[in-house]
C-alpha cells in the first residue's frame, strides 16, 4: 500500500511543485476520495424521490443545515480568492466576512426565510413565478444555471492551482479527478448527498488550515506583531485598519470610499447573494422546519464571522513573512514568480510538515469540491424544476424528474469544466465572482425582495426590473471595459481597483433593478390579495415564538450575533 | 425505512484515522529531516494536531455509533 502510494506520489508529482507528498500525505488524501464517493453511494438509497433528490426530503436538523450552508459557501473561491485579495487589499477584505455577510445572513433567517420555506418552494425562481409569473422565473432560472456553471469553473481553477502550486500536478488531473467525485456524489445522493459532504468538509477545512494562522501568530509575535511588522514592510499604506482609512478613497489600497463598502458591498451584493442565491438558500430550505431553518442559518452567519481566522490572517501574514512579492495573475508567465491565488497554498507549503500538508491539502480540495458541489446540485434543481419541467417537459413522473436531476447533475459537471479556463484572465479569482454576482444576483435581489416585502409590485414590474439590473449590470461593466476613463463615474474614482468597481457596479445595478421595478409597478396591474397569500409581507400568516423559551426563539440568537459582530468592527476599526 | 447512520460518525470515524496518520508522520518526523524546511517546526504542530484530532475522531465516533444505537 505504502509502496504504491510513493508510486503515485511520483506520477503526480513533478519537481517545478513547492513539495512533494510523502506516503502518509497521499493516504489522508485517498481516504477523504474514498470516504466522500463511500457516503455519495451509501446515501444513494434514500433519494429515491424528487423531494429527497431536490430537497433532502426536507429533514436536516439547525446544526446540519447551518454547517452546509456555510460550507457550500466556504468553497476555493472563498479560501484562495479572500487570501488573495487581503495580500492585495489588507484586512479591508475581512468586510466580505463581516459586513458583506453577518446582516445579510441575519436578515434572510428573520426576514425573507419564512416566506420561503412557507410557500414551500424548491427554489428562488420557483418563488418568483409563484410571485411574478413565468416570465420572471425564466429570466432568473437562466441567469442563475449560466451563473452556477460559471462559478463552477473558478472551483476548478482554483483546485488546479493548488495541486500545480504545491504539488507540480498535471492541471488537467486534477481538474478530471475531483470534478468527477464531486459528480458521482452529487448524482448518487442529489442535495442530501451533497449536504453530508458539506458538513464532513466543513470540519477538514477548518482543522486543515488552522495551522496557518496558529503557526503565522506565534512567529509574527501574535496579532500585535503582525501589524507591527505589516506597518514596518509597507510604510504610508493601510493594510491594518478595517474602517479608519475608508474615508477617502486614496487612502487605502483598495481605492474605494466606505459608501462603497457599505452599500455595494454591505447592501446589494451581499444581501443579493446570501438571499437570493439559491446556492445557499437551498441548504437551509432543506432544514426540517421553519425554526430549525431560521437557526441553522444564524448559526451560518456566526460561523461565517469566524472565517477570516483562516482565510485573512494567512493573507495578511503572506505580506511579511514570505521572502519574496507575489504578483498579478498577468504577470504569471514571468519565470520564479507566484501569483496573489498562490498566497494560500504558499503558506501551507511554509508551516505544514508530511501529514499536516496532507491534512492542508484535502482541506483545499474539501472546499473546492463543497463549493462545486454546491454549485451543481443548485444547477440541478433549477435546471430540472425552473427551466426543463416549465419550458421542456411540462408532465412526466416523479421518477422521471428524479432520473433528469442525476444526469444534469453529471452534465453540470462537463460544462463547467469547459469554463474553468475563463477565469484565467482576471488579476484576482474574487474580482470574476463578485463580476458574475454583480451581474446575476444583484438584479435577483431587487424584484425579490420588493416583491415579498411590498404587496403592490406587479408581475410586469418584476419582470422588468429583473431584466434592466441585468443589462445595467452588463452595460456598466461594458463601458468601462471600452472607456477606462469611465472608472471616475461608475466608482466615483479613477483610482478604483477591480473590487471597487465591482461593488459601486453592483449598488448602479440595486438602484436600477429597484428603480424600474417601482416604476413600472405604478402603471401595471397588481395582482389581487388572493393570489399573495403565503408570499407577501402582511398576506403571510407568521408563526409565532413567543410561547418559546428566550432560547430556543432565533431573534435572542440573531442578537447575540449581531453583538459579536459590532464588536468585532470596533476592535479591528 | 432504514435508519441513517448520522453524518458525525463518518466526521469521528475520519478524524480517528487521520490523527493516527498525523502522530505516525509527527514520529517519523522526529527521526528524520522530513520537516526541515518546515517554519516553526519546533512547535511540533503535527503532534498537536494529531493529538486533538484523534480524541475529536474518537468521540464523535463512539457518541454516534450506529452500534450503539441499536443496543440502546
Amino acid at each position: 500500500m505504502i509502496l504504491n502510494l510513493r508510486m503515485l506520489g511520483m506520477i503526480f508529482s513533478s519537481h517545478t511543485g513547492l513539495m512533494a507528498l510523502g506516503p502518509i500525505d497521499l493516504t489522508i488524501i485517498v481516504l477523504y476520495f474514498i470516504l466522500v464517493l463511500g457516503l455519495g453511494v451509501y446515501l444513494r438509497r434514500f433519494a429515491t424521490t424528487g423531494n429527497d433528490f431536490f430537497m433532502a426530503g426536507r429533514e436536516m436538523t439547525a446544526w446540519i443545515a447551518g454547517l452546509s450552508f456555510i460550507s457550500a459557501n466556504l468553497g476555493s473561491l472563498e479560501m484562495m480568492g479572500y487570501a488573495a485579495a487581503t495580500y492585495q487589499y489588507g484586512i479591508l477584505v475581512a468586510h466580505a466576512y463581516w459586513i458583506a455577510a453577518v446582516p445579510a445572513i441575519l436578515f434572510l433567517a428573520l426576514v425573507m426565510l419564512p416566506f420561503y420555506y412557507i410557500c414551500k418552494t424548491h427554489s428562488v425562481p420557483g418563488y418568483l413565478r409563484l410571485r411574478y409569473g413565468e416570465g420572471s422565473r425564466t429570466v432568473s432560472a437562466i441567469s442563475f444555471a449560466i451563473m452556477t456553471i460559471l462559478m463552477s469553473g473558478i472551483n476548478m481553477y482554483s483546485m488546479a492551482i493548488i495541486m500545480k502550486v504545491i504539488l507540480g500536478w498535471n492541471i488537467h488531473f486534477s481538474i478530471w479527478v475531483s470534478s468527477l467525485t464531486v459528480g458521482i456524489y452529487v448524482m448518487a445522493g442529489g442535495l442530501l448527498s451533497a449536504i453530508f459532504n458539506e458538513v464532513l468538509q466543513f470540519v477538514l477545512i477548518w482543522l486543515g488550515c488552522l495551522a496557518i494562522p496558529v503557526a503565522g501568530l506565534i512567529e509574527t509575535g501574535g496579532w500585535t506583531g503582525l501589524v507591527h511588522r505589516i506597518n514596518a514592510a509597507l510604510p504610508g499604506q493601510d493594510f491594518t485598519h478595517l474602517w479608519h482609512s475608508l474615508g477617502s478613497s486614496t487612502s487605502n489600497p483598495m481605492g474605494v470610499h466606505w459608501t462603497g463598502i457599505v452599500f455595494g458591498w454591505g447592501l446589494a451584493i451581499s444581501f443579493g447573494y446570501w438571499t437570493t442565491d439559491f446556492l445557499v438558500v437551498q441548504r437551509v430550505m432543506a432544514a426540517k422546519d421553519l425554526r430549525a431553518a431560521q437557526l441553522g442559518t444564524i448559526l451560518g452567519a456566526f460561523l461565517k464571522m469566524m472565517v477570516p481566522l483562516i482565510v485573512i490572517v494567512p493573507g495578511m501574514l503572506a505580506l511579511v513573512v514570505l521572502p519574496f512579492k507575489l504578483v498579478p495573475e498577468t504577470m504569471a508567465a514571468l519565470p520564479g514568480v507566484h501569483t496573489y491565488n498562490e498566497a494560500l497554498p504558499l503558506m501551507l507549503a511554509r508551516y505544514c510538515g508530511p501529514g499536516l500538508l496532507g491534512l492542508g491539502i484535502t482541506a483545499l480540495i474539501a472546499g473546492f469540491m463543497s463549493g462545486m458541489a454546491g454549485n451543481i446540485s443548485a444547477f440541478a434543481t433549477v435546471w430540472t424544476y425552473d427551466i426543463y419541467q416549465p419550458l421542456i417537459r411540462k408532465t412526466a413522473s416523479d421518477q422521471h424528474y428524479l432520473s433528469m436531476g442525476r444526469w444534469c447533475s453529471l452534465l453540470g459537471v462537463f460544462v463547467s469544466i469547459g469554463t474553468a479556463y475563463l477565469v484565467m484572465d482576471f488579476s484576482s479569482i474574487i474580482v470574476y465572482a463578485q463580476m458574475l454576482f454583480g451581474f446575476f444576483i444583484v438584479p435577483m435581489f431587487a424584484t425579490v425582495i420588493l416583491g415579498m416585502l411590498w404587496k403592490r409590485t406587479t408581475p410586469a414590474a418584476g419582470f422588468w426590473g429583473l431584466v434592466a439590473g441585468i443589462l445595467s449590470a452588463c452595460g456598466l461593466w461594458l463601458w468601462v471595459k471600452i472607456d477606462p476613463s469611465a472608472l471616475r463615474y461608475v466608482a466615483f474614482s479613477s483610482d478604483a481597483k477591480d473590487m471597487a468597481e465591482n461593488v459601486y457596479r453592483s449598488m448602479w445595478t440595486l438602484i436600477v433593478g429597484v428603480t424600474v421595478t417601482v416604476g413600472v409597478t405604478f402603471f401595471t396591474k397588481p395582482k389581487p390579495d388572493s393570489e399573495l397569500q403565503g408570499l407577501v409581507y402582511g398576506l403571510t400568516p407568521l408563526p409565532s415564538t413567543k410561547a418559546l423559551p428566550i432560547f430556543y426563539r432565533p431573534i435572542t440568537w440573531a442578537a447575540i450575533v449581531a453583538a459579536a459582530f459590532i464588536l468585532l468592527n470596533i476592535i479591528f476599526w | 425505512m432504514r435508519r441513517m447512520i448520522p453524518i458525525w460518525f463518518f466526521v469521528g470515524s475520519l478524524l480517528t484515522a487521520y490523527g493516527v496518520l498525523i502522530l505516525i508522520a509527527a514520529i517519523q518526523s522526529q527521526y528524520t529531516d522530513a520537516d526541515a524546511n518546515i517554519a516553526m517546526s519546533s512547535l511540533h504542530l503535527q503532534f498537536w494536531w494529531g493529538a486533538v484530532m484523534l480524541v475529536l475522531g474518537l468521540f464523535w465516533s463512539i457518541r454516534y455509533s450506529p452500534w450503539r444505537k441499536k443496543k440502546d
